[in-house]
């Protein structure tokens, strides 16, 4: 079989490829969010058992590969007669791996605002519910910026893995062109241009935000 | 009169130390109190259980017809009635003055935004910042950030407030403008239980004055009982703080 040549079809291809990518990222980004907050309000939680069954549950995920993860939900569900197509199987795995990461981001953020914050509002008659809405979330919130941001980097990275289950993004595009044109290290490398290009923005606003709510920070 | 404030034989550890060994105390409505002694005597984890900020070991506290000692307390309409000030303030530095004086009124009493407002203006013109109402806590002063923090206990129109060391944090010449705020409460006829260590305004403004040491009541008594100490701990206490 003869190599084709490279094209400009084949960069639209990559380029097809990298709308997935970012697809991929936003679902895992908005999903593992929604489940990340949920699970962090867990592991901030009056009740010692309600704390502790999720932090052993977060710790198991952040133990196991994301591509382990990737497979038990593509592979695992099929045996239970679930035929998942794999962008959800993807989506759901990094949504199960960003969860897991972000609860203890956040949860970190939220502890880092001094207790007797806490204090004041729950002396004003606050609820627990309405302190934290109140008072802990928006100056947590801050916090969260700059090191949530930073792990976008790593999901944007990671979502390379989906290739494995044949979701076709910009890892697996450049594979399939790979494929017919031999071309490796020019069609990587343009891949790899690609990925640069969408998470080095994020990386250097993720240090702004982290410089400019330094200095604006009580 | 009955008291609105009773510690009846209160003890309270943390792990094997005890802090307080048995405190009885009534503060009557409309009295000031102020309660004195050394670091580590007590006084302040006294003042921090009558609003159920620590659970006693045994005894009883009663505040306002709540009984604080009871587990089952429902905490919030405890502090409906108890407003309370801390030494480091506590303003929630996302929020502006005003409103972290219209937060409670708004989220716990749900009045209306309006009222609200024209709650947090009466106030802070009673501590003496009406100005001050759209600025962030951090471009205020010590003194001014610790006034605020007394409007906003002041804008739940508690029965009770308690003080504790509300002015330790504050540099010499900005402590005057707080404790003339919370004498002006006093003559008002607020009640107060106030832990400090200025004794001038312990000996001015105090109905009462209780002096803690080693976690009991030492000694009880109006402003003279700082001239004429009864007991040699007070004497002692008296003497080192001068």
């Amino acid at each position: 079989m003869l190599a084709q040549p490279f094209t400009l079809a084949h960069v639209g291809y990559m380029l097809n490829g990298v709308l997935w990518t970012l697809a991929l990222s936003a679902l895992a980004f908005v999903f593992g969010g929604i489940a990340g907050f949920g699970v962090m309000l867990l592991r901030i939680s009056r009740f010692r058992a309600v704390r502790i069954a999720s932090l052993v549950v977060v710790q198991i995920v952040q133990g196991i590969p994301l591509l382990v993860i990737l497979f038990a939900v593509y592979f695992g569900l099929g045996i239970f007669g679930f035929q998942v197509a794999p962008i959800i199987a993807a989506g759901v795995a990094m949504m199960i791996y960003s969860a897991a990461f972000l609860a203890e981001i956040w949860r970190g953020c939220v502890e880092a605002v001094p207790r007797t914050q806490f204090e004041a509002a729950e002396c004003l008659a606050l609820t627990r519910w309405e302190a934290l809405r109140k008072v802990i979330l928006p100056q947590a919130f801050r916090l969260a910026i700059p090191p949530t941001v930073g792990f976008m980097v790593q999901v944007v990275k990671s979502t390379s893995l989906a290739s494995v289950v044949g979701f076709v993004e910009l890892t697996r595009a450049a594979q399939i062109i790979n494929n017919s044109t031999f071309q490796s290290f020019l069609v990587f490398g343009i891949a790899g241009a690609f990925y640069f290009a969408i998470c080095w923005p994020l990386s250097a606003w993720s240090r702004t935000l982290e410089r400019k709510l330094h200095v604006g920070r009580h | 009169m009955s008291a609105v404030i009773e510690l009846k034989d209160v003890h309270k550890s943390f792990g094997q130390v005890e802090v307080l060994k048995g405190v009885s105390l009534a503060v009557e409505r409309g009295e000031a109190i102020a309660v004195i002694g050394r670091s580590g005597s007590g006084k302040s984890t006294a003042l921090r259980c009558v609003n159920r900020l620590e659970t006693i070991q045994s005894g009883e506290i009663n505040v306002c017809g709540h009984p604080v000692h009871d587990p089952k307390l429902d905490v919030r309409k405890l502090r409906l009635d108890v407003g309370i000030v801390f030494q480091s303030y506590n303003l929630f530095p996302h929020l502006t003055v005003e409103e972290n004086i219209m937060l409670a009124p708004v989220t716990v009493k749900k009045l209306r935004k309006a009222e609200a407002r024209a709650l947090a203006a009466q106030a802070l013109a009673r501590v003496g910042l009406a100005e001050k109402a759209q600025s962030y806590p951090e471009q205020l002063s010590g003194g001014q950030q610790q006034r605020v923090a007394i409007a906003r206990s002041l804008a739940m129109q508690p029965q009770v407030m308690l003080f504790d060391e509300v002015t330790s944090a504050l540099d010499p010449e900005l402590t005057g403008e707080v404790l003339r705020v919370m004498e002006d409460l006093a003559k008002g006829g607020m009640t107060m239980l106030v832990v400090t260590h200025e004794m001038g305004f312990a000996r001015k403004v105090a109905d009462r004055i209780v002096y803690m040491h080693q976690g009991r009541v030492w000694e009880v008594g109006d402003g003279s009982m700082l001239a004429n100490p009864q007991t040699p701990e007070l004497r002692a206490f008296m003497a080192h703080d001068l």
